[in-house]
């Protein structure tokens, strides 16, 4: 990618989808080096960051005490353990805060300038968020080790086509994170604050993705809900997979539920997007 | 002098008002959200009572207790605490804290007050309904000794908060991005919003140490919530009162020491 790609203006015709993938697919390379450069620049902060992640680590503590004198459900003590050390590991592979990234830059027009490129801005920022993999692993290495050391026998190991359905479920859960926060952060683009909606999206994803109490421990209505709301397969179906608590055929229809709702979010953050990149005026530049 | 004081901190609260009122549509959005989301709390405690009559010795209505004093505490730091002090990161990362510090007035006074969010009401509101829902239902109300001795925690939590949010706000003399060590601060700080014996079974209590003594949570919820059910005795409450000032203490002279580094962005 060099400045003559830039230097003829706009273009008059928009790229093709397939044209555009390959240009990224040329240009992920050097974004990724990007990236990682300033993760280990902000070495710091990121591990700070992780750190914030501690909830499923009281929520366990909470559970150990409640389940100390017999499981509730078909939750003991050590299958809480390993559903939390699952939702750890999964959510710290997957999670995403880009709505916020987004959504500052729509305001200060930061964002014309990623626009200039001749990337799209959203691949810039799944690249973005892809760099910060490796350093991601190296935080989740140890708890995978805790995991498997305390709960070996607790997951998912003989059955191949679990093992496939946890690995597709993993990938879906990031496009699934990825998508909804596009939406989330084109919000910028038609109202000034967005903070409040954010705010309600982080409250409902804690409950309804799992994240801080198994769904099999809630009360059914809210168990129903959540079988319909997107949230659960961003979060507990991969987890449930890996602590072995779906059949074979129950994960494979949560799997296609899942790609739907894939599919659905990604075509709606994109027509919300490039809705928003029409009325997008920046300042100044 | 403590006069002034009270004249400016009256001004920099109706400034904060007025500001908020210009945005009455946000002000309502916001505080809906803000009842939704303490609704959206109770979800976990509700389910986990749901499983067991009794967690560590307390009892659903006796977890509310410990529930409201958060609710009230949570309303405090984001309603007068932090907005204050996310401003200051902001001041030294600009360097145009020079305006603060150029002021006839004490710096950690005026950027302590500088933001109030006023909408932050409707939860303690909604702490006060929690408050009255548990104790209607264990039957007998705190006495008014108890309720005293609650009060003075309640004092002594806000000085907690404030004295490690001023910790906090140091830390961006050194290292400038604090925004993260925001978040880890909510992030523990939620631990609040269970007693803390929960944790007692972790490490050997371990975890309730840390939370007791290096980020006094406990002092900051359930020990003001056994104040309030009466089952606090007056040691334990003397000892959490004195670590408090300890910490308040520290955390003035963490300030001082962090202004002193301060060398505006244009020098």
């Amino acid at each position: 990618m060099t400045a003559a790609d830039t230097a003829g203006g706009p273009t008059p015709d928009p790229p093709s989808v397939a044209a555009e993938l390959a240009r990224a697919a040329r240009a992920f390379p050097a974004l990724l080096r990007v990236g990682v450069a300033e993760v280990v620049a902000y070495r710091a902060e990121f591990l700070v960051w992780i750190l914030t992640t501690n909830m499923p680590l009281v929520m366990l503590a909470l559970w150990h005490a409640v389940a100390a004198d017999g499981p509730v459900g078909r939750f003991d003590q050590a299958r809480f353990t390993a559903y939390y050390l699952g939702v750890l590991v999964v959510r710290l592979a997957t999670s995403n805060w880009m709505a916020w990234q987004m959504s500052m830059e729509i305001r200060d027009g930061t964002l014309s300038a990623k626009l200039l490129r001749p990337i799209h801005p959203l691949y810039a920022y799944a690249a973005d968020h892809i760099s910060a993999v490796p350093m991601r692993l190296v935080v989740v290495s140890p708890i995978v080790a805790i995991l498997f050391a305390t709960s070996w026998g607790r997951l998912v190991r003989h059955d191949p086509r679990l093992l496939l359905i946890l690995a597709a479920s993993i990938a879906g859960a990031w496009l699934l994170m990825y998508f909804s926060m596009v939406l989330l952060g084109s919000l910028a683009f038609y109202v000034d604050s967005a903070m409040g909606v954010f705010e309600l999206w982080i409250g409902l994803h804690g409950l309804f993705s799992g994240y801080l109490i198994p769904l099999e421990v809630m009360p059914r209505w809210f168990r129903a809900l959540a079988d319909v709301l997107p949230f659960r397969f961003m979060l507990a179906f991969p987890v449930e997979t890996l602590v072995g608590l779906l059949s074979p055929g129950q994960a494979l229809r949560q799997l296609a539920a899942q790609w739907i709702y894939i599919a659905v979010l990604g075509v709606l953050a994109m027509r919300v997007w490039r809705a928003g990149v029409k009325r997008f005026a920046a300042f100044g530049g | 002098m403590a006069g002034r004081y009270a004249g400016l901190f009256g001004i920099q609260l109706r400034m904060s008002t007025l500001a908020a009122m210009q945005y009455r549509v946000d002000f309502l959005v916001r505080g809906l959200i803000a009842m939704l989301w303490s609704a959206i709390t109770l979800i976990p405690l509700l389910v986990v009572y749901g499983a067991r009559k009794e967690v560590a010795g307390w009892s659903l209505n006796e977890a509310l207790v410990v529930v409201a004093w958060f609710t009230l505490l949570r309303a405090v730091l984001e309603g007068a605490v932090s907005p204050s002090l996310t401003a200051v990161v902001e001041h030294v990362r600009k360097g145009t804290l020079d305006f603060v510090l150029l002021k006839p007035a004490d710096a950690q006074f005026l950027v302590s007050t500088a933001k109030f969010e006023p909408w932050r009401l409707i939860d303690v509101a909604g702490a006060l309904v929690i408050f009255s829902y548990a104790f209607a239902k264990i039957g007998h109300w705190p006495s008014p000794a108890q309720v005293v001795t609650g009060l003075v925690f309640l004092a002594l939590a806000v000085l907690i908060l404030y004295s490690i949010w001023i910790l906090v706000v140091s830390a961006a003399f050194w290292v400038i991005k604090v925004d993260n060590l925001s978040y880890l601060f909510g992030s523990l700080f939620d631990v609040g919003r269970w007693p803390i014996d929960v944790l007692r079974g972790v490490w050997r209590g371990t975890l309730t140490m840390v939370f007791t003594f290096v980020f006094p949570v406990a002092l900051m919820t359930t020990y003001p919530a056994l104040a309030l059910l009466g089952r606090l005795d007056g040691k334990t409450a003397l000892l959490a009162l004195a670590g408090g000032g300890v910490f308040a203490v520290v955390a003035r002279w963490v300030w001082q020491r962090a202004l002193a580094m301060y060398t505006s962005a244009s020098s």
